[in-house]
């Protein structure tokens, strides 16, 4: 019974597909797979607006929406009705071509990286033996859509926003690779399937995760940072600062188009939230070996949603940065702690099992962060702010 | 240490999170349609026009002197004077609007209009659910629809009403002392009591 539920999507597509001739049945399992990812996460998109509209709201100590439905429930419906009927303007000057395809393009990429993401016990559309890599590979081309669309709307605020979001990306990539090579680094593979298996195992009960190491909560505190950045989420929402470039990238774009650029963006930060899910909170795995019976996909799309309500708590709290505060960030304190991450994940490798290990590498790490941190902010004056031409 | 910051805003925003569901003292929001916060004294919107009495066709204290057409910024007055005169406030016979007009999609609330009156017969308002389906018609106000009562003024402005009232209430017992002086002189003058008064006390006074 135990094992039905668990792999009830798994049977499920199984007997669907049962109905179709043989030489047909590999084609149209990945066939139905796809619609199943297509269908379900622009779904938990819905939830997650509605839960950032609600959750921001109490933050602030507003109701948040609560119009539509019983308690508002319906606002992502009514959502989806307004931008589908809204007009879809082009600008006569605009790369008409280059602008229709940026948020296609957006989307397609974005779904592509679930591709790999194993979503529980047996269930990944494609295993494949470097997953990580061809994820990162489709994480990296959200770039390209971004520019296609700041460049194709002959905006100077798009442009801007657009130049402002690659350089980000770009920034932010880095860190991002080197906090999950530290995983792969332990793991000794590519391919998420494997990382999840390597952290589904249990010592008195407690699971394996790679978190709950030096290293893995080091690197998952980075991976977090860099996965916010390369989401362009608050608080490293430059590109689209509306206070000073009136939306960023996607200035020109309204009606469904708008609708495909917000459906990107979300479902690009339920993608990296799977994806951290996986390389260091265990993926579909229980947290404790005695709820070893709740099914595996259960445990990973709480993982992802936990993920997301951390993702609009963030956004809720913190303001945005500044453009040289952002990079002096990305490059001073983020890369050098992901590269010092990896020589103690080396260190954690062939120190061996045993105490000793624990104690060096959460010393090492402490030590640093604290020195990095005072030697950052040590000619910061925190104060009043005093203005040289302006009284 | 670093990252101390962020964790006492997260805690900021959680406690607000948590707090919003406890205690109702916490949210500011009012819902509109179903809650409403009476609006403060000095709120103000679109002119209307002051009349005294029971009926808002005798009462209207404009004389359609036609300042405020004038003075109006985007113009959004228009007046016709009448061909005859009525007897006002003060029994001196006046003329009146045969025509008001105020169109509130062009008015920009500047309050300039009640600035200049001279007879304190136009005010601000403060009703603003004026939505309506004619974008044209329906955002015209006639002289009926602007008319509105002294005790409304009183209502909806009260300190300022009753400074109006009092400086109205003067003005009326200044004139009513002149022509009281004029008749008595005139009566004396002419020695005989035939002279007509020239100024009878207004009809239908309906001033608190």
């Amino acid at each position: 019974m135990i094992e039905t539920v668990d792999q009830i999507f798994v049977l499920l597509e199984h007997w669907l597909v049962g109905f179709l001739p043989v030489f047909l049945q590999p084609a149209a399992g990945v066939v139905l797979c796809v619609v199943a990812i297509i269908a379900g996460f622009p779904a938990l998109f819905a939830v997650t607006v509605l839960l950032e509209r609600k959750g921001l709201g109490r933050m602030q100590n507003r109701i948040g929406p609560n119009r539509v439905g019983p308690l508002g429930i319906l606002q992502p419906v009514a959502d989806g009705i307004k931008s589908l009927t809204k007009e879809d303007i082009v600008p006569l000057k605009a790369d008409a071509v280059v602008h229709f395809l940026a948020p296609v393009y957006l989307v397609v990429v974005v779904f592509m990286g679930y591709a790999v993401l194993p979503m529980g016990r047996n269930m990944t559309l494609v295993n494949m033996d470097a997953g990580l890599l061809f994820y990162f590979a489709m994480s990296a081309s959200t770039e390209l859509s971004v520019f296609m669309a700041g460049w194709s709307s002959r905006n100077k605020y798009s442009l801007l926003g657009a130049m402002r979001a690659v350089a980000q990306m770009i920034s932010y990539e880095v860190p991002l690779l080197m906090s999950s090579v530290a995983v792969v680094m332990i793991t000794g593979s590519l391919s998420l399937n494997r990382i999840v298996e390597a952290q589904n195992q249990y010592t008195w009960g407690l699971p394996h995760w790679y978190i709950f190491t030096p290293w893995g909560f080091a690197g998952f505190a980075m991976y977090a940072i860099a996965a916010t950045a390369e989401t362009n989420r608050s608080p490293f929402d430059l590109p689209e600062g509306e206070s000073e470039l009136v939306a960023g990238y996607f200035t020109e774009y309204s009606g469904f188009k708008f609708a495909e650029f917000f459906l990107g963006e979300y479902v690009g930060m339920l993608s990296i939230s799977g994806l951290g899910t996986t390389l260091f909170l265990g993926g579909w795995s229980a947290p404790f070996e005695s709820l070893g019976w709740v099914p595996s996909w259960f445990w990973f799309f709480a993982k992802i949603m936990m993920s997301m309500c951390v993702f609009i708590w963030l956004r809720g709290t913190l303001p945005r940065l500044r453009q040289d505060q952002l990079m002096n960030f990305a490059w001073k304190f983020v890369l050098p702690f992901t590269l010092l991450n990896l020589m103690v994940a080396a260190l954690w490798r062939f120190m061996g099992d045993g105490w000793a290990r624990w104690v060096v590498c959460s010393a090492i790490l402490v030590v640093v962060y604290v020195a990095m941190g005072r030697g950052g902010m040590r000619r910061k004056h925190f104060g009043p702010r005093s203005y040289r031409y302006a009284e | 240490m670093l990252g101390e910051g962020i964790l006492k805003g997260l805690a900021e925003t959680a406690k607000n999170f948590a707090g919003s569901f406890v205690s109702a003292e916490r949210l500011t929001t009012v819902q509109y349609p179903e809650q409403r916060i009476a609006p403060i004294e000095a709120t103000r919107d679109f002119p209307f026009l002051v009349y005294d009495g029971g009926n808002w066709e005798a009462g209207l204290r404009c004389v359609a002197c036609q300042i405020c057409e004038k003075e109006c910024p985007p113009q959004c007055i228009h007046i016709e004077k009448s061909k005859d005169k009525k007897p006002d406030a003060l029994g001196k016979p006046q003329f009146y609007p045969a025509r008001f007009d105020i169109d509130i999609s062009v008015c920009m609330s500047c309050q300039i209009c009640v600035e200049v009156c001279p007879f304190e017969a136009i005010k601000m308002d403060t009703e603003f659910e004026l939505s309506t389906t004619d974008r044209f018609g329906g955002l015209l106000f006639d002289r009926k629809r602007l008319a509105k009562s002294n005790e409304y003024y009183h209502g909806i402005h009260p300190t300022e009403a009753a400074e109006v009232d009092v400086r109205l209430a003067k003005e009326k017992a200044k004139v009513e002392a002149k022509a009281k002086a004029a008749a008595a002189a005139s009566a004396a003058k002419a020695g005989a009591p035939t002279t007509k008064p020239t100024v009878g006390p207004a009809e239908g006074e309906g001033r608190a």
